[in-house]
């Protein structure tokens, strides 16, 4: 990683894009509550370092493949935080209309290729993606977020398989975070792991604390540099955890107590805003800025969501095909 | 919707050419007219496709528009979605329809889906081409007719062509509009049905059904390799004083209901013809928009001739597969009623 981009900016830069996410998951778990988003909700809390670290290594003609629990991914990716919310709350202002909801978000303005609600889905088509790049000789990434979850799935080995055989310029972050909704890996997994299932395939894979968004940056900057220079896939497994259920109707049975409390101790907000302030970068009149401009975003994301309108059913059979019938 | 008669465009130089010949010159003229358009799948390239239908791609195009790739049938739908939906048009092959099942996911749950989930802003413009049916004694895996399940699947086009001339028209105007596109090809009639096709560039559309016979007593309806069966049956049919008019669908989702209920309305009999099992077979559902739409016109409830409720046998498959005698079982059916 070149050495300007560990620049002071940089850092607050993270903590902004962290805080940003687990405002607006903290939010998102407040409005769920009030029956304001319904449905299925995802929370990315305690994974933030992973979506703020890793996209900051993305260009703007980079493509992103994500999963459903990919708020953080859209947010850091740059789609707006009202027509994500927006999206949530089901308005025809949001992101995709109001059709798809929490788990499906999409922007072609920011080659945002979706949230997928089936797991693993999104992984065999960010081959094609990665594909079309290069044979268009297009110094392009596909970046591809999946859970460990996604690794017992058939499609996540064939991508890995023709991915490396292709040679092609895409960039896998596993966001290992133990639980494939309640069952934990050693349950699902027979080799839990996963950076050796990648080398199984000749990818080179590489293992990162997913709770620094420092490391996560570092490392996925030098993977998305090599994938840029034509050398191929990397997998990154991003170890991490978080720290609510899986979804709202999980009463989380299946996780030891002792086990959320010792991975809330390494917390990412907490320990990168430490880092930034034994490093002198940080005091608290500039968490205060940071967490204003935050709190302005969000509010009026949520007012955007409120004043929001819901599409007419007569629109219900747009956009299945081409031509409406 | 209005059935178009077949007939080659003014001035066209014609050549007599099989299905296969007939798939193969439609994707070269287009890989030669838009470089967006490339084939994949399973021996499609070096080896020139199983059937031959990708013969010379490779050689004209080079290895990255005839993309050889392993027996991978999630992963090559897959890339292909991912390529569609980034300006690309992509043609994948799935070497026999019996193998798109382990694909089902990408088709159903992400190419299906592309466009409207993402309120509009990803079109998927993919063309899946497969061999499908029965009749070559392939057994269990090389012979099954698994349209429905894709009809069943909103977003996706289902295009079932029976003569070489369809075959190439319609693969050109698949490969010409924004919408993902399930191409089955009747393997059974590959080389035996022959006829003349233009050298040259056409387009059969899209959602359009074809009369290929008229008639005035019953209503025969068929697609792909049925239809040729359901046309020979018509003639034994007129040498009995029994007047049949036979539709080929050519496209079976979105379907050509004006031209089929013209047709109905007009002899108040139909047969639906499929080799695809019975139970939630497309007849199912061609039945029930005819009866919704024509009960009235109706001498007789819509009867259909299918493949039975088994998985596709190897050495009973002539029996499984709609015969002569089951279809004039039905037929006499609507006139007896």
């Amino acid at each position: 990683m070149k050495t300007e981009e560990h620049s002071p900016e940089m850092k607050i830069d993270l903590l902004r894009q962290m805080l940003r996410i687990r405002r607006f998951e903290e939010k998102a778990a407040e409005l769920y509550s009030a029956a304001k988003i319904r449905g299925f909700l995802h929370l990315y809390i305690g994974q933030e370092a992973i979506a703020a670290g890793a996209m900051r290594a993305l260009t703007a003609e980079d493509a992103v493949v994500s999963t459903y629990r990919e708020h953080g991914h859209a947010l850091a990716r740059g789609v707006a935080a009202a027509a994500i919310m927006a999206e949530m709350y089901g308005k025809a202002e949001g992101c995709c209309h109001g059709r798809g909801g929490s788990m499906h978000l999409f922007d072609v303005s920011k080659r945002f290729y979706g949230g997928n609600a089936i797991v693993a889905g999104g992984l065999p088509l960010a081959l094609g993606l990665a594909l079309a790049d290069k044979l268009a000789g297009r110094a392009r990434v596909t970046a591809c977020f999946f859970g460990d979850g996604a690794v017992a799935e058939g499609e996540f080995h064939e991508t890995m398989n023709l991915a490396v055989l292709w040679k092609l310029p895409l960039l896998l972050l596993c966001e290992n975070n133990l639980y494939a909704m309640g069952t934990a890996i050693a349950r699902a997994l027979s080799e839990t792991d996963l950076c050796k299932k990648a080398e199984s395939y000749r990818m080179p894979a590489e293992r990162i604390d997913g709770m620094d968004a420092l490391a996560v940056a570092v490392a996925s900057a030098d993977a998305t540099a090599a994938v840029r220079a034509g050398e191929g896939p990397r997998f990154l497994e991003l170890t991490t955890y978080r720290f609510r259920p899986h979804s709202m109707f999980d009463p989380d049975l299946y996780r030891d107590k002792a086990e959320i409390a010792e991975w809330k101790k390494r917390d990412p907000l907490p320990r990168h805003i430490g880092r930034l302030k034994e490093e002198g970068l940080l005091d608290a009149a500039k968490i205060d800025a940071i967490e204003r401009a935050v709190a302005d975003e969000l509010a009026q994301a949520v007012a955007f969501a409120d004043a929001g309108t819901l599409e007419p059913v007569e629109s219900l059979t747009r956009d299945v095909y081409a031509r409406t019938p | 919707m209005q059935a178009v008669q077949q007939k080659a465009p003014p001035m066209a130089q014609t050549q007599t050419m099989n299905i296969i010949q007939a798939v193969n010159d439609a994707l070269k003229i287009q890989m030669r007219k838009d470089p967006r358009v490339l084939v994949m799948g399973e021996d499609v390239g070096k080896f020139g496709g199983v059937f031959r239908a990708t013969q010379g791609l490779y050689q004209e195009f080079g290895p990255n528009r005839a993309i050889d790739t392993p027996l991978s049938e999630g992963g090559i739908i897959g890339t292909a979605i991912g390529m569609a939906i980034y300006g690309l048009r992509p043609v994948a092959e799935i070497q026999f329809a019996d193998y798109i099942f382990p694909a089902f996911d990408q088709l159903v749950n992400e190419a299906a889906k592309y466009r409207y989930r993402s309120g509009g802003q990803y079109p998927c413009p993919l063309i899946v081409r497969t061999p499908y049916g029965g009749g070559i004694r392939g057994g269990h895996y090389h012979s099954q007719s698994p349209e429905a399940y894709f009809i069943h699947t909103p977003g996706l086009k289902v295009v079932c062509p029976a003569t070489p001339y369809d075959a190439k028209g319609l693969l050109l105007a698949a490969m010409r509009q924004d919408d993902p596109v399930i191409f089955f090809e009747p393997k059974r009639m590959y080389r035996a049905a022959k006829g003349e096709v233009p050298t040259g560039d056409y387009e059969v559309p899209l959602e359009q059904a074809k009369v290929t016979r008229e008639g005035k007593h019953v209503t025969l309806i068929a697609w792909g390799a049925m239809w040729h069966t359901v046309s020979e049956f018509a003639e034994t049919l007129a040498k009995d004083g029994i007047s049949a008019e036979v539709l080929d669908l050519r496209t079976l989702w979105p379907v050509d209901l004006t031209t089929i209920l013209k047709s109905v309305e007009k002899t108040g009999r139909a047969v639906i013809v499929h080799e695809a099992p019975r139970t939630c077979g497309f007849g199912a559902e061609l039945s029930a928009l005819i009866h919704e739409r024509a009960m009235l016109k109706l001498e007789a409830p819509v009867q259909r001739v299918t493949g039975f409720d088994t998985p596709f046998p190897y050495s009973l498959e002539h029996d499984y597969m709609p015969s002569v005698s089951r279809m004039r079982a039905a037929v006499d059916r609507t006139l007896n009623y």
